[in-house]
């Protein structure tokens, strides 16, 4: 979904410039509690695998294609803030070396698939936690379902700020429906690459899996107990 | 019970993303993205500004480059800005 330079006119980017540099502002304050010994050597590495996947397009209906956004998987694995930071730094160096996704569009490109993907997957995987049984088979399923539902929100916020600031007249209500529609495709693809990676890595060290701490501390002290009980 | 350690997890990740960026990748479709698709078919794609790729188009050596950049910069970020004392809070 890289916006190029263009789509969008030069006050909408100038916004979401600015969003997009508080957002990574924030992140960079907020990210120092989420990155401790065992994360900080997982957000380099989910970074440069993000990157990675998003060169695999796969196919969506005929004469489309789609590929991997990231965000929901990088905030399941490294935390919400330091998954914000590791798109965007993905984001950075495609617009930079690639030219995938335009300089002036590279704060509209951060909202979308930074912002948007990290706080929606986030959100849709903490309610699904919530949700269903504490069980850390369910992890992730649970980011899969997130990463699902930030593919087309996505779409939705491209449309927004295309109704405020898009540089040709065309009818929203059918660009609505196109753009969620073939990111609802997208979207299964993201669920499912995100259900793999995050399953992958809950099975050899359930522990470096941030969304699944909550389960872990429940089970040690679970252990804990019962053996002062016996 | 013996466990992998970080350093293996975060080595091995690291040679799948190289695989899959610069061998897996020849593979991946070269149809439009979504939101390309969606701009030729709704008549937008005429306002996009392009511009020249400064080392070329994803390739298999572009790919690796690529991995290689960004996980330099999220690793060196991410390493700046993480808790140096995890077991003590004033730090």
């Amino acid at each position: 979904m890289h916006v190029p330079d263009g789509f969008l006119d030069a006050p909408t980017s100038a916004v979401t410039g600015v969003v997009a540099v508080a957002a990574v502002g924030v992140a960079l304050v907020k990210a120092r509690n989420e990155l401790d010994d065992k994360t900080a050597p997982m957000a380099g590495l989910v970074a440069a695998f993000i990157f990675a996947v998003q060169m695999l397009n796969f196919p969506v209906g005929v004469g489309t294609s789609g590929h991997l956004m990231g965000g929901a998987l990088a905030a399941v694995l490294v935390g919400p803030w330091t998954g914000l930071l590791c798109v965007s730094v993905v984001l950075l160096v495609q617009s930079l070396l690639f030219a995938d996704g335009g300089i002036t569009a590279l704060g509209t490109n951060i909202v979308l698939m930074a912002v948007t993907t990290v706080l929606v997957g986030w959100l849709v995987f903490k309610l699904f936690q919530a949700v269903l049984p504490k069980r850390l088979s369910l992890v992730p399923v649970q980011a899969g379902l997130g990463a699902l539902v930030s593919v087309p929100a996505a779409a939705l916020v491209f449309v927004l700020l295309f109704a405020v600031g898009g540089n040709a007249d065309v009818s929203l209500d059918k660009l609505t429906l196109v753009m969620v529609g073939v990111h609802t495709l997208i979207g299964i693809g993201e669920g499912v690459i995100t259900f793999l990676a995050v399953g992958a890595i809950l099975a050899v060290r359930p522990d470096l899996v941030y969304g699944a701490r909550p389960l872990l501390e429940q089970r040690e002290l679970v252990i804990k107990k019962s053996e002062v009980a016996a | 019970m013996s466990k992998v350690s970080t350093k293996w997890v975060v080595l091995g990740g690291l040679l799948v993303a190289l695989v899959l960026a610069g061998v897996v990748s020849r593979f991946a479709s070269s149809d439009p993205d979504g939101l390309t698709k969606v701009s030729q078919d709704q008549g937008f794609a005429h306002t996009e500004r392009a511009r020249d790729s400064l080392i070329g188009d994803y390739g298999s050596v572009t790919g690796v480059v690529g991995v290689l950049v960004v996980l330099a910069i999220a690793g060196g970020v991410t390493y700046a800005v993480r808790r140096r004392h995890p077991h003590s809070e004033q730090s």
